[in-house]
């Protein structure tokens, strides 16, 4: 069994990290490839780089930026956020990304899973789905979780699957930025859906979330603020995995 | 250090810009190519690629690259297959049917066991079965990242290092001579994989 992955995610604008990036020893806090490489110092097993401008311009310094990430970065990284259609995810992974993540396309052109798949192989392909709790249960949203799709989650996963995507980033819309924990209740529901790997994301902020998320079923956990605020260290988070007899990487000391 | 001059087949199948990185940051001079007369002359040679085995090999067929992989390794150039390329050294593979490999190493590809999840993807330590030089420097199960849905049933005199699957072991690193695959993507394995391409570059050849 591959070891759990602790995936920092880094959000970004113009070629610039956004969102609360606090730390001292970076000569420019705001560069995506300075922060990569020392997340991947830190311990990183994967990164995530979110696209989070909706210009033109902004999608050309993205291709940019995941350029010059892939030119220092030594361990995977996956680019989401506005991924449109085949052509985009295309120049993306022709840049460097080793998986793209697709959201809203996905929701409206399922066969695009598909496409990508047959063309770069189901572990490029990553389905991200951003989940909200209603009364019908937990609802697909999409376009940053501004609409519903009017899809159940597990009917959803297992359709992309089926569909060709390799791997499930799975966000708690009702959890994200609280630092309540991953929602482990919508793990539990999502896990026996899907054999590919599943990433929690959305509340998690204490060595104890990422350890029940594992026990969740999650395959990899993903956060953002915490490790821009240096709230929590990597290691720590591992730390707290192995000793629970959940298989990390950790570097041995010799 | 000087930097190492290693020829990079271009089978024509994803992938093959982070290798070169990878391989550039270990102190790599990199010259890609599709020319077998480029790969014949080289001392040093990586075969990457991500995709399908069948595809792959009937690029290098019509290219020619095969018979000049082949002849390289006659005359005793160093060859490291990564993922794809490690199962294109192989006598045979059953992906999609039935399709000859490049023969250099013995054993044929098969699929991944079923009753576990695949594709294979993730950080997993492997475990050596010898010494090898690929692995000097390394701790004795040295972190690795994989990602693939099929594997080399390798001979066991050429196994050099297994991973974990399921409840069985499966092949991660091959060895005959100077032919060497890994079945990881060591571009993609944080120092452990900058340490085992650094072991190659300094190979003798």
């Amino acid at each position: 069994m591959p070891a759990f992955r602790i995936v920092p995610c880094l959000d970004v604008r113009a070629g610039r990290v956004v969102k609360g990036v606090n730390f001292r020893h970076l000569r420019d806090s705001g560069d995506p490839a300075e922060l990569a490489v020392r997340y991947r110092n830190e311990g990183a097993d994967e990164l995530v780089l979110l696209d989070v401008a909706a210009t033109l311009e902004g999608r050309l310094a993205m291709l940019e930026t995941v350029r010059r990430v892939a030119e220092v970065l030594d361990i995977p990284f996956t680019v989401g956020g506005g991924v449109r259609g085949e052509e985009d995810a295309a120049a993306l992974l022709a840049a460097g990304a080793d998986k793209v993540a697709l959201n809203t396309a996905a929701v409206t052109d399922p066969p695009l899973l598909t496409r990508l798949a047959e063309r770069f192989g189901s572990q490029c392909v990553v389905l991200a789905v951003d989940v909200r709790r209603g009364p019908a249960g937990f609802q697909v949203t999409t376009h940053a979780a501004g609409r519903l799709a009017g899809l159940e989650v597990c009917e959803w996963v297992a359709r992309a699957e089926a569909l060709g995507a390799g791997e499930i980033l799975l966000t708690s819309v009702d959890r994200d930025g609280t630092g309540r924990g991953f929602d482990e209740e919508l793990l539990a529901t999502v896990r026996p859906a899907v054999t590919v790997p599943i990433v929690a994301s959305g509340g998690g902020e204490t060595p104890a979330h990422f350890v029940a998320a594992a026990q969740a079923g999650a395959d990899a956990g993903l956060a953002a603020t915490i490790f821009h605020q240096a709230r929590v260290r990597i290691e720590e988070i591992k730390r707290a995995l192995a000793a629970a007899g959940i298989p990390v990487r950790l570097e041995e000391r010799t | 250090m000087q930097p190492v001059k290693v020829v990079v087949v271009d089978s024509g199948v994803g992938n093959l810009p982070n290798a070169v990185r990878g391989l550039e940051r270990a102190g790599a001079a990199v010259t890609v190519t599709d020319r077998p007369e480029v790969v014949v002359s080289a001392r040093r040679i990586v075969l990457p690629g991500v995709g399908a085995f069948p595809a792959a090999m009937g690029r290098l067929r019509t290219l020619e690259l095969d018979v000049a992989l082949r002849r390289a390794a006659g005359a005793g150039a160093a060859i490291l297959g990564i993922c794809l390329g490690h199962q294109l050294l192989f006598e045979a593979s059953e992906e999609h049917g039935h399709t000859r490999g490049l023969g250099l190493l013995r054993g044929q590809v098969v699929r991944l066991p079923e009753g576990e999840r695949v594709p294979h993807m993730g950080w997993c330590r492997v475990e050596p079965r010898r010494d090898d030089p690929l692995l000097r420097g390394l701790a004795s199960g040295p972190w690795m990242y994989f990602v693939h849905s099929f594997v080399a049933i390798a001979d066991p005199e050429e196994e050099v290092a297994t991973v974990p699957f399921g409840n069985t072991h499966v092949c991660a690193v091959a060895r005959r001579g100077r032919v060497c695959g890994v079945q990881f993507h060591p571009e993609k394995s944080g120092e452990d994989g900058a340490v085992l391409l650094r072991n190659f570059l300094s190979e003798d050849v």
